[in-house]
């Protein structure tokens, strides 16, 4: 592995680092206010361990989606503040959003060309992206040329090009349909207990925040504030059958009943 | 792209129109009888065979002037269309003012040019320049004002610099409005430049298309008239033609109207 690419991922890996949890992210007492009267988020605060899965979950239009984005540093905090660790921060928007003019390698190699990586490194970790999320034959076609599934696996890969430490998802699968979801959800849980990044996944589906999360914080409506926050005690290998499996049923009824006193 | 019926399927309906449209005119011409207001397309057809040399050399004066407006226009417009997609202030203040180059009524300031350049091809081009360049930065700054806000935000995740984000992401999302920029810019730029010829061409060998019009109008051959109108016409055509072969090259694999 090449110089450009350890420095991006931070220190090189050890043990001792696995030996304490440390805190990656601390959302507090976070204010947004829309136009000086819309109250997107008031008072929020959340504690984000190093390499959690987090699901965010709540009614539409209560500020996830804005949550993140202040998380991301794509907008700003009317007050409060979010303090992170250092690291690269990698976002899935809710589209694809891939560059229709560039080949699926050279779109997922894009962050490395803008981080200013020479073309053989970026181009190599692009192929390596692409094959950890089963694209390894499909690097020279043109976006226009897959399906909605593939084009999202392509987003990831580009997500995950620059080994983040920090990935934040905003509602990435809704468009698409309940198996290809399915799917990506698996390949997501597994691409995260290979890598244990920290996740922040903001979704609207019961089902896909238990199967993929160890952690649920349920959010009212606006102004968004936390209703329940739980830990999801099932084991770290998800598999496809532990969506049959009754503690499943029942964690998904308990986030369910949650987003109902959250006002959805 | 279906290869089988390709090349049949692309060519025939367009000529079928032709031929109709020729053989109307023939009809036409036939029962009116009067050569001086409707030639024959037969007759039309025989000056161009017999004054060929001197309406080739016509062609080429009037298709230099054209392309050398068409391609300031697409040069000076794209970089104009930059500088104000830059910056809102540059944007207000400027903007309202490339206005005037849309609605300038190019024959009243035809006198201007000639003061300016003199008779000539520099006058003519810069006619040609002036009715083509509206569209070229009307529609390059729509597009690089409509770039996906979610890719603004990847390339600001990723601190890319300004250069970058004109570079690799609005110029190309644009294309597709540059494009159609340039293709009304080229029809128009041949317009410019035959109308203004009128006013500041000059006469005499290799005179322009547009001059050979006045001319063959005075000495009462229509005929002439209809040769000339149908190269200026063939000759905004081909530019056309030459930016839809480059759209297609640059746009095929990735935008939805260069397929098929």
């Amino acid at each position: 592995m090449s110089d450009f690419l350890r420095s991006l991922r931070g220190d090189t890996p050890r043990l001792c680092s696995l030996s304490f949890i440390a805190t990656s992210m601390r959302v507090q007492r976070l204010h947004k206010v829309f136009d000086s009267d819309v109250i997107a988020i008031e008072d929020l605060t959340i504690e984000i361990r190093s390499g959690e899965f987090l699901a965010v979950l709540g009614p539409s239009g209560c500020g996830k989606s804005t949550l993140l984005r202040i998380i991301a540093g794509l907008d700003q905090p009317t007050s409060g503040s979010v303090e992170k660790d250092e690291g690269k921060i990698a976002y899935v928007f809710q589209d694809a959003h891939l560059l229709p003019w560039r080949t699926v390698l050279r779109n997922v190699a894009l962050p490395l060309e803008l981080m200013g990586a020479s073309r053989a490194e970026r181009l190599d970790a692009a192929a390596d992206a692409l094959r950890q999320v089963g694209l390894g034959d499909a690097m020279s076609r043109y976006p226009a040329q897959l399906s909605g599934g593939m084009k999202m696996r392509v987003s990831l890969a580009r997500a995950l090009v620059t080994q983040p430490k920090l990935l934040l998802l905003d509602e990435p699968f809704a468009a698409l349909d309940e198996i290809t979801r399915q799917k990506l959800d698996e390949q997501l849980r597994e691409l995260w207990l290979r890598h244990r990044m920290t996740v922040v996944f903001v979704t609207h589906s019961t089902g896909e925040a238990t199967f993929l999360a160890d952690r649920a914080v349920v959010l009212s409506r606006r102004p968004a504030r936390i209703v329940e926050d739980l830990g999801i005690e099932l084991p770290a290998n998800r598999e496809a059958t532990l969506r049959s499996d009754p503690k499943f049923a029942a964690i998904t009824r308990r986030i369910y009943s949650a987003l109902e006193r959250g006002g959805a | 792209m279906k290869p089988r019926n390709g090349i049949a399927s692309l060519v025939l309906p367009p000529v079928l129109v032709l031929v109709g449209a020729v053989i109307l005119m023939e009809i036409g011409a036939r029962m009116l009888n009067e050569p001086f207001m409707l030639p024959r397309p037969g007759a039309v057809m025989r000056v161009m065979v017999d004054h060929r040399a001197e309406l080739a050399a016509s062609l080429w004066t009037t298709a230099e002037a054209a392309l050398i407006g068409f391609f300031a226009s697409a040069i000076l417009g794209a970089a104009v269309a930059m500088i104000l997609s830059a910056s809102p202030l540059a944007r207000r203040a400027f903007y309202p003012y490339t206005v005037f180059f849309q609605t300038v009524p190019i024959i009243a300031i035809a006198p201007l040019l000639v003061i300016w350049c003199g008779p000539g091809i520099l006058a003519v081009a810069l006619s040609a320049f002036i009715v083509s360049v509206f569209p070229v930065i009307a529609n390059t700054l729509s597009g690089l004002l409509s770039t996906d806000p979610a890719l603004e935000d990847l390339f600001r995740l990723y601190e890319a610099s300004r250069w970058s984000r004109l570079w690799k992401l609005k110029l190309p999302s644009a294309l597709p409005n540059i494009f159609t920029g340039l293709r009304i810019a080229a029809g128009l730029a041949v317009i410019g430049t035959v109308v203004s010829e009128f006013l500041v061409g000059l006469f005499g060998p290799g005179e322009g298309l547009g001059v050979r019009i006045v001319s063959a109008k005075k000495t009462g051959h229509t005929d002439e008239v209809f040769a000339a109108v149908l190269i200026a016409s063939l000759l905004g055509l081909a530019m056309f033609a030459g930016i839809n072969l480059a759209a297609k090259i640059l746009l095929r694999r990735w935008h939805a109207s260069e397929r098929d």
